[in-house]
């Protein structure tokens, strides 16, 4: 791979609510390269989205990036004060996609106004050829009829058509990194599956990177070159999506992948975790996981772990890959996926 | 009906039904505006068992569940409860008995939920409507339904914004069971949760299903939930039954092409699998139903199907592949 597009190092995020501080990144870095396609699995409260927000400014006005850099073609974004800064990587360097398409559009204005307002603004194209450009865009997110579509307004559209929409507004700004956070929970399966490879064929046509948040691993599996598990505020494990699907490290990964019911056993009771994920208001001590992990090791409660290596695209923060740790293996259900896959069907 | 007689011979012998539905219609809106959100749907559920209903939004299969209950009324048809008629109009006595046994668990733990009560309230409310019981007695009540579904008895004097989404789901669960019912209608019970906590809904929920005989029927979208905790699985499209079999033979060997498009949709956590997937798409236009009308049909022991002649010839010759 080449050069990373963005360089996250050390970032820490912290909010303030009713006078208390929460801790919702810690200590985070992550590289992105150009073109890849980079999914953040994680429960919520794990702060996927805070940090996919905070390379677009788009932090709550209580939170604020305590301490680290995110490096965007050798800029610290951190450093952005003024919202006029902000401008110019939002929607123009990176665009987002959001989950629900329903309030991300604007109820009032037809949807050729909207694409045409991201088109004016960040292409600088005008009139006619602005609106060439929409309806360029509109046929390329899938939209038959695009004269006559571009006339109507949001209500008029069914909520697979109104993703694409808000994908053609992504898209007619053309970024260098677009963030699809869920963009297919609030959708049908079968029209989840039309919307993933949209984007797969737009990715390619205009060269964007792409960073998927979701918590359905099925889609994981499908769209990811790589995988990025967060766990509490921090990565826990990243690597090659198949490396963490088949080759998994980190025992909140193996507990991910052990309670999918499509790896449960008919008739048994499905793998589950226990109790809650750590209160991010206390100060975390050791391995976040470590409470909830029946197999934790004595100093998974005392010393936070650093990044091991496992092969150079794969790492995970765990003591089980220190050579003095004991062998502890992966549960049966993530060694089964390894060596039979899921079952599928006929 | 020669349906009905049909579905009759459908049923395994050993089996008790507990619920059939028979050729049930819901419309909403009338005259110009008129919409068939059900159209002429039959299935039964036997005791004991988790019947899956899978669809899309607005295919019809919340209704479906809210017709039973008696939330929504039906337009035409019959809902049989052990052997009662309970739709349309019935004595108040029987409606009682209906809303004792039969109970629901919604789908967002976050709505549900009324936020201005105590556990305690919500999960004991049901009690409330029935024959009149000693405050002892339902302190007693809640807090056994709080502890078969792995809350703690001082949890009841807490509000819903206390707890989280799991432990939210199992006061929903507690609120059903309190009743004490022999079904429960679960619709997308474990959609709103994160994967972790899903795991812990189902499991309460297959256990509560051997202690106690209960028969769920369960509505979500999410086939691969369903693979794992129904036994039996029918698919609903635009308000008709499109296909009913049991959950491995409607894996192993979908017929209708609807089935067959939501099968290939499924997101699978493998990457070498669905990397390469194929997708079916799924065009309502293939079905001429012009001249040959369809029909809902058992086409192999336990395995309904809905098609015409031509369409069935072609799925036997499936079957047989």
């Amino acid at each position: 791979m080449e050069k990373p597009i963005l360089s996250v190092r050390n970032l820490n995020i912290k909010f303030n609510l009713r006078g208390r501080t929460l801790h919702a990144l810690r200590d985070v870095s992550l590289d992105l390269y150009k073109g890849e396609s980079l999914a953040i699995v994680g429960e919520s409260g794990s702060g996927k989205s805070v940090f996919v927000k905070s390379f677009m400014g788009l932090l709550d006005a209580n939170g604020w990036v305590d301490s680290g850099e995110i490096l965007y073609n050798g800029e610290d974004l951190t450093g952005y004060k003024k919202e006029k800064q902000w401008l110019g990587v939002r929607g123009k360097q990176i665009a987002m996609v959001l989950q629900d398409p329903m309030t991300s559009l604007n109820p009032l204005k037809t949807i050729g106004a909207q694409i045409m307002e991201a088109i004016e603004l960040h292409q600088g194209l005008h009139g006619e050829e602005a609106r060439e450009e929409m309806l360029s865009v509109l046929t390329d997110v899938g939209i038959t009829e695009p004269e006559r579509r571009a006339k109507q307004y949001p209500h008029e559209f069914s909520g697979g058509m109104r993703q694409r929409v808000v994908i053609a507004i992504a898209v007619a700004c053309r970024p260098q990194i677009l963030i699809c956070d869920e963009p297919t929970t609030a959708l049908d399966v079968t029209i989840q599956a039309q919307i993933l490879s949209l984007i797969r064929q737009l990715k390619q046509k205009y060269n964007l990177t792409t960073i998927y948040i979701t918590h359905d691993l099925g889609v994981v599996a499908n769209v990811a070159d790589r995988i990025a598990v967060m766990y509490a505020g921090d990565i826990v494990e990243i690597g090659l999506c198949e490396e963490v699907f088949y080759d998994s490290r980190h025992p909140y990964t193996w507990a991910l992948l052990s309670s999918l019911p499509q790896l449960g056993v008919k008739g048994e009771p499905l793998y589950s975790i226990h109790g809650t994920p750590p209160n991010l208001f206390n100060e975390v001590k050791g391995d976040a996981f470590a409470p909830r992990n029946p197999q934790a090791l004595k100093i998974d409660f005392v010393k936070r772990p650093p990044y091991f290596e496992v092969s150079p695209t794969h790492k995970a923060r765990t003591w089980l890959l220190d050579p003095r740790a004991p062998k502890i293996e992966p549960p049966e259900a993530v060694r089964k996926l390894a060596t039979e896959g899921v079952k599928g069907y006929a | 009906m020669p349906e009905n007689k049909e579905l009759l011979l459908a049923m395994p012998e050993n089996k008790e039904v507990l619920l059939s539905v028979r050729n049930m219609s819901i419309c909403f809106g009338k005259g110009k505006n008129l919409f068939k959100a059900v159209k002429n749907v039959s299935f039964d559920i036997f005791k004991g068992e988790t019947f899956g209903l899978v669809g899309e939004s607005g295919s019809g299969k919340t209704t479906i569940g809210r017709a039973i209950i008696r939330i929504n009324p039906t337009t035409s048809g019959d809902v049989i409860f052990k052997g009662q008629k309970i739709n349309g109009k019935i004595s108040r006595e029987l409606d009682r008995k209906v809303t004792r046994e039969i109970q629901m668990i919604f789908q967002d733990p976050m709505a549900s939920l009324n936020e201005r009560a105590k556990v305690d309230y919500i999960v004991s409310e049901g009690l409330l409507n029935g024959e009149k019981i000693s405050e002892k007695v339902r302190r007693d009540r809640v807090e056994k339904a709080l502890s078969e579904v792995g809350l703690l008895p001082e949890f009841a004097s807490r509000f819903p914004h206390e707890f989280s989404g799991g432990q939210r789901q199992r006061i929903g669960v507690a609120r059903a069971l309190i009743m004490q019912p022999d079904f429960i209608i679960a619709d997308e019970p474990i959609s709103a949760l994160d994967v972790s906590i899903r795991a812990q809904v189902l499991n309460l929920l297959s256990v509560l299903q051997k202690e106690r005989g209960l028969t769920y029927l369960f509505i979500s979208h999410d086939l691969s939930v369903m693979r794992f905790i129904c036994d039996r699985i029918a698919v609903i499209h635009k308000g008709v039954l499109v296909e009913l079999a049991e959950t491995e033979k409607l894996f192993a060997h979908p017929l209708h092409p609807y089935t067959r498009a939501l099968l290939s949709a499924i997101p699978l956590p493998d990457p070498a699998r669905e990397k390469n997937k194929v997708l079916e798409v799924y065009d309502p236009t293939q079905h001429d139903y012009s001249f040959d009308q369809p029909k809902w049909v058992e086409i192999e022991k336990g395995h309904m199907v809905w098609g015409n002649e031509k369409e069935l010839a072609k799925y036997r010759e499936m079957l047989k592949a």
